[in-house]
């Protein structure tokens, strides 16, 4: 009976309803973009990190979890492989640069210069050609969204350019091989080179010199199997002098502006929900004022008020559920139209907690109304009021 | 024969800030099975809330209500609920049907509500609103109802699940004279035919013509009661 009422009077007024369904839509649109904004933001941001073949990460003491900053030397990489629990540890060294690309397309593409060793954590897997094999070679694995938009594959040469002193050097290497997937560091596609070529080509307050100690970034550590992180982490911390050790999401939250990002377009996101809740609830606490003398007839001639509660409901539902199938459509096919500068990633899950979210804004929005529903008394169908 | 509706010394006492009022107080009526009764008085009478508590929408203060030997007062407010839906047929005066309903579905739903809706149910709605000359309508919607039309659907929603007792609460009261007749007519016709022990609400004493009772009300008190025809004719002319 509850449903037989519900979707006759949702049918019947489907002009009304389907202007709401719109403005349901739209919502979903609005906090789908949202979420698939702060998605592709944050993954431009920590797709490296996130992806490493690691369990902790370790910076230089005191400068606040900065990769920049950390300067790490190779003498502490030693100490940092003796600690019981650590199966391998893998120097990082961070920079950025610039790709040349042919003369004919006069164009430049801003990348993160990554330096590497070779077999240990933070080399990423290769998807085409060979992965880096020795720490001296003017050899480059290039992310795969660069192989892509220019075309460049394993066999070619790339010019790069970064400024040492006050000039511009220029350094021509030898593509090897195109990572799985993407690898975004700090909103720039990335390029790995070994480190030791890193530490020559790498942007510099002065020319590179041969040093007695290399300096890395930061260290990527990859725990032994059945080994507790935070335990092999606080033996590190205990271990190794002048070191901070943290875990790889503590270390993304650290990252240049990724939090404050985050955080700004989650609590969009959230304000977007509840506003939804606000606008659904008022329509259909509108609508119910409206039918009050209804609902009054309808108890009077013996509906109950669970019937009325639920047709209430399964209304609030239909319509929530339309809208945001209908906002999703729309989201998807103008997600298609966006150039691909947008930085938008659709994440499964995310998505599937938004929907559920906004499914859910439907009938919390409704409970008022619910609430109205079931206080009408049938006597309203007489004039009469106890 | 015994009566369909016995109400036994009902008052009813609306208490508010210390001060208390007897909307009905100390009446008993009854109606038997195919007698349709006219309950008429001033405004403030106390008739609709009558009606109210025998239609079991509300708890009288003192005495008693049984329909077909069902006592009211035994019951809690789910089976009140059940026994209106399967006992009672109601015409009010406005908001009689839901305008998402069609004039058929409207009448339908009475049988839906009770789990009877079949091919059979359908087909006896369908022919009861023919007999009501609305054969024409049965898949409009009320807003394309003159007031009439759709007070004659509100009378066959109210029979056309069976009930024991039907009332109708100022039926005609958004109708001009002529369909106001029809309408009672109508109503009164059905209940007869249908030996249906039915009670109606009403300010305009010319549609007593219809009645076999007129219970005449005032200050909450029946003042009286007519049963001949000679008595209610006779009232009629005098109003």
């Amino acid at each position: 009976m509850a449903f037989y009422l519900a979707t006759k009077e949702v049918w019947r007024n489907r002009g009304r309803y389907f202007l709401f369904s719109l403005v349901i839509a739209l919502i979903t649109t609005l906090v789908l973009f949202t979420a698939a904004l702060a998605e592709g933001l944050a993954s431009a941001n920590r797709e490296y990190l996130s992806k490493l073949d690691a369990q902790l990460i370790v910076f230089q003491k005191n400068v606040d979890l900065s990769a920049n900053a950390s300067q790490i030397g190779e003498s502490l990489l030693t100490s940092i492989k003796r600690i019981e629990g650590v199966e391998t540890v893998g120097a990082i060294g961070l920079s950025s640069a610039t790709i040349i690309l042919s003369s004919a397309q006069q164009s430049q593409q801003d990348v993160s210069l990554i330096g590497v060793e070779p077999g240990k954590p933070g080399l990423p897997p290769v998807l085409l050609g060979r992965n880096l094999k020795t720490t001296r070679a003017r050899e480059v694995i290039i992310d795969q969204r660069i192989a892509q938009k220019f075309d460049i594959n394993p066999g070619d040469n790339l010019t790069i350019k970064t400024i040492q002193g006050t000039d511009e050097k220029f350094f021509t290497l030898k593509v090897v091989g195109v990572t799985d997937g993407g690898q975004q560091y700090l909103f720039r596609p990335s390029i790995f080179v070994p480190y030791r070529t890193w530490d020559e080509i790498r942007s510099q307050p002065t020319p590179s010199i041969i040093k007695p100690d290399l300096i890395f970034n930061i260290v990527a550590v990859k725990i032994s199997a059945g080994q507790d992180t935070s335990e092999v982490a606080n033996r590190i911390q205990s271990g190794v002098k002048d070191i901070e050790v943290t875990d790889i999401s503590t270390a993304i939250r650290a990252l240049p502006g990724y939090t404050a990002q985050q955080n700004t377009l989650n609590t969009q996101q959230i304000f977007t929900l509840l506003i939804g809740v606000l606008v659904i609830g008022g329509f259909f606490q509108i609508q119910m004022l409206q039918k009050v003398p209804q609902i009054g007839v309808l108890k009077a001639i013996g509906v109950s008020n669970a019937i009325v509660a639920i047709a209430t409901v399964l209304q609030i539902v239909l319509v929530t559920t339309f809208g945001v199938a209908l906002g999703s459509v729309v989201t998807f096919t103008l997600a298609a139209l966006i150039p691909s500068t947008v930085p938008i990633v659709f994440n499964g899950t995310l998505v599937a907690i938004a929907t559920t979210a906004l499914l859910l804004i439907g009938p919390l929005g409704g409970l008022v109304t619910v609430r109205l529903a079931v206080s009408v008394e049938p006597l309203i169908a007489l004039g009469l009021s106890s | 024969m015994q009566p369909v509706l016995i109400a036994e010394s009902v008052s009813k006492i609306y208490s508010n800030n210390g001060s208390s009022v007897r909307a009905v107080d100390n009446v008993s009526l009854d109606v038997k099975a195919g007698e349709f009764v006219a309950l008429v008085g001033p405004s403030g009478s106390g008739k609709t809330t009558m009606l109210a508590v025998l239609a079991s929408l509300l708890r009288p203060t003192l005495g008693h209500v049984r329909i077909d030997g069902y006592d009211l007062n035994d019951m809690n407010e789910t089976e009140r609920v059940r026994f209106r839906r399967e006992k009672i047929g109601f015409t009010f005066q406005n908001n009689n049907l839901l305008p998402y309903l069609t004039v058929q579905e409207n009448v339908e739903m009475m049988l839906k509500l009770n789990q009877k809706l079949d091919k059979e149910g359908r087909e006896r709605a369908r022919q009861l609103l023919v007999w009501l000359g609305l054969e024409d309508r049965l898949n409009a919607l009320p807003n394309r109802l003159s007031g009439g039309q759709k007070q004659r659907v509100a009378i066959a929603r109210s029979l056309i699940h069976n009930p024991s007792l039907v009332l109708a609460d100022e039926p005609t009261a958004n109708l001009d004279s002529e369909r106001a007749y029809q309408v009672v007519k109508v109503f009164s016709d059905l209940i007869h035919e249908q030996n249906k022990a039915g009670i109606m609400v009403t300010h305009d004493l010319r549609l007593c013509v219809y009645v076999d009772k007129v219970i005449q009300m005032r200050d909450g008190k029946i003042e009286q009661v007519l049963t001949t025809r000679q008595e209610i004719d006779n009232f009629i002319a005098c109003a």
